[in-house]
């Protein structure tokens, strides 16, 4: 990475600045999808969450959890997101690659 | 051939269980007695000479994929046709199995059929689960679903052997494998009664309907219910894709088989952290995508599977 000088660095600290307002909040998750695997495979939040997930595989992927959300198909980099209301273990998996299984619990 | 003396088929059913993996140019290989024999490299020409009816098997097109693995999935496809028009004897029709497209969008499926019209034959599809990814899954099912049952199975006739085309990609459960259902199965048993123990059979569909590496998914849950089914049939050959890569299995008297993408190749079970794409040299490329023909002879029943790569 090249050196940033005065004045770029000056724009990246009111970028970082900015962060808090215009970017997700605190206790929003991610999950990403990398090599056919939920990363993390298990994740434990609070109730009002939002987990994001994104796919970073080359082979389209879904997030499904019976009776309680399903994405559509996520083509490389595309993401869902998804708010839990109430506490429980939120099993889900793809529906295209079902070897491939994670778990939200929110408490 | 010795020992067979076991009904009609002809068929020595000596349990004999190998896997095999190749890579690189055409084998042709033919079963006597269940044991599969290398008669060593073939060309084309050779092929073409073979007796008997022989069908083309292509597989996971992916049109639409245009990653670093292969950007250009729709010009492979046209390489593979190309390849299939040039053949010297025209084979009687093909059958594919799946993945036509990468994202079930129209235009993949259109210019797929473009593409694989070129060929001039009947071609009869099973779906992957890539065709199967519309919010209405209806684009695969308005192109070739029409005189099919359920989500898509049918069986045919041809050359005297009996075709089945199956779908394992719906319904599929967290945890498990690839799935033909209840309703299939019922289907397929009733599809099967009645018909002459000595007639051969092709099972197609697009997951292995054997268990090449669970930890990847590849395999299909009931795919043994379906197998018990063709239990007691002379000959019966297996055709899958999904994997990218071809693999052969002969357990008894039935022939398992795997065709290549004319996509992008696939890793070797366990070989990579994933099953995903596999980006190879350039150079490399075309010799791990291909097609595959199959030869059959009434009568002995040698059978003879050419995997054919884009470029040897």
């Amino acid at each position: 990475m090249k050196t940033l000088n005065r004045r770029d660095f000056g724009v990246a600290v009111a970028a970082a600045m900015l962060l808090p307002v215009t970017h997700a909040r605190a206790d929003d998750m991610e999950v990403h999808i990398d090599n056919f695997t939920f990363q993390p495979a298990e994740l434990t939040v609070k109730v009002g969450t939002t987990v994001t997930w994104t796919n970073r595989d080359d082979i389209p992927h879904t997030i499904v959890s019976a009776g309680k959300f399903r994405s559509k198909t996520l083509d490389t980099d595309n993401q869902f997101s998804f708010t839990f209301t109430a506490a429980g273990d939120y099993k889900y998996f793809c529906s295209l690659h079902p070897h491939m299984t994670g778990l939200i619990k929110v408490e | 051939m010795s020992g067979h003396d076991h009904g009609d088929d002809g068929v020595n059913r000596r349990k004999v269980l190998e896997c095999m993996t190749w890579a690189g140019t055409g084998v042709l290989w033919t079963i006597t007695g269940g044991v599969p024999r290398s008669l060593g490299i073939v060309d084309s020409v050779q092929a073409a000479e073979a007796p008997g009816m022989t069908f083309l098997q292509i597989s996971d097109s992916h049109v639409g994929f245009d990653k670093p693995a292969n950007p250009n999935a729709l010009g492979t496809l046209e390489e593979a046709v190309n390849k299939i028009n040039a053949m010297p004897a025209k084979p009687s029709f093909m059958i594919h199995t799946g993945d036509i497209t990468h994202l079930s969008k129209a235009a993949e499926f259109d210019n797929a059929e473009r593409i694989i019209s070129q060929t001039k034959l009947d071609v009869h599809y099973v779906p992957g689960e890539h065709d199967f990814l519309d919010e209405e899954v209806k684009f695969y099912r308005d192109r070739y679903g029409r005189g099919t049952k359920g989500q898509g199975w049918y069986s045919f006739d041809a050359g005297g052997v009996h075709f089945i085309g199956l779908v394992n990609v719906v319904d599929l459960k967290a945890g498990g494998l690839g799935n033909l259902g209840a309703e299939q199965l019922a289907w397929l048993e009733d599809d099967l009664r009645g018909k002459s123990k000595s007639t051969p059979v092709v099972l197609f569909a697009h997951i292995p309907l054997w268990t090449v590496y669970p930890q990847w998914g590849w395999g299909t849950e009931d795919g043994a219910r379906a197998l018990e089914y063709v239990k007691g049939f002379g000959s019966v050959t297996v055709l899958n894709g999904h994997i990218h890569q071809v693999m052969q299995k002969v357990e008894g008297n039935v022939t398992f088989h795997t065709a290549r993408s004319t996509a992008f190749p696939q890793p070797a079970p366990g070989a990579a952290p994933s099953p995903g794409p596999m980006k190879v040299e350039d150079a490399k490329l075309r010799s791990m995508l291909g097609v595959a023909s199959i030869n059959f002879k009434q009568g002995n029943q040698p059978l003879a599977i050419i995997d054919t790569p884009l470029q040897g």
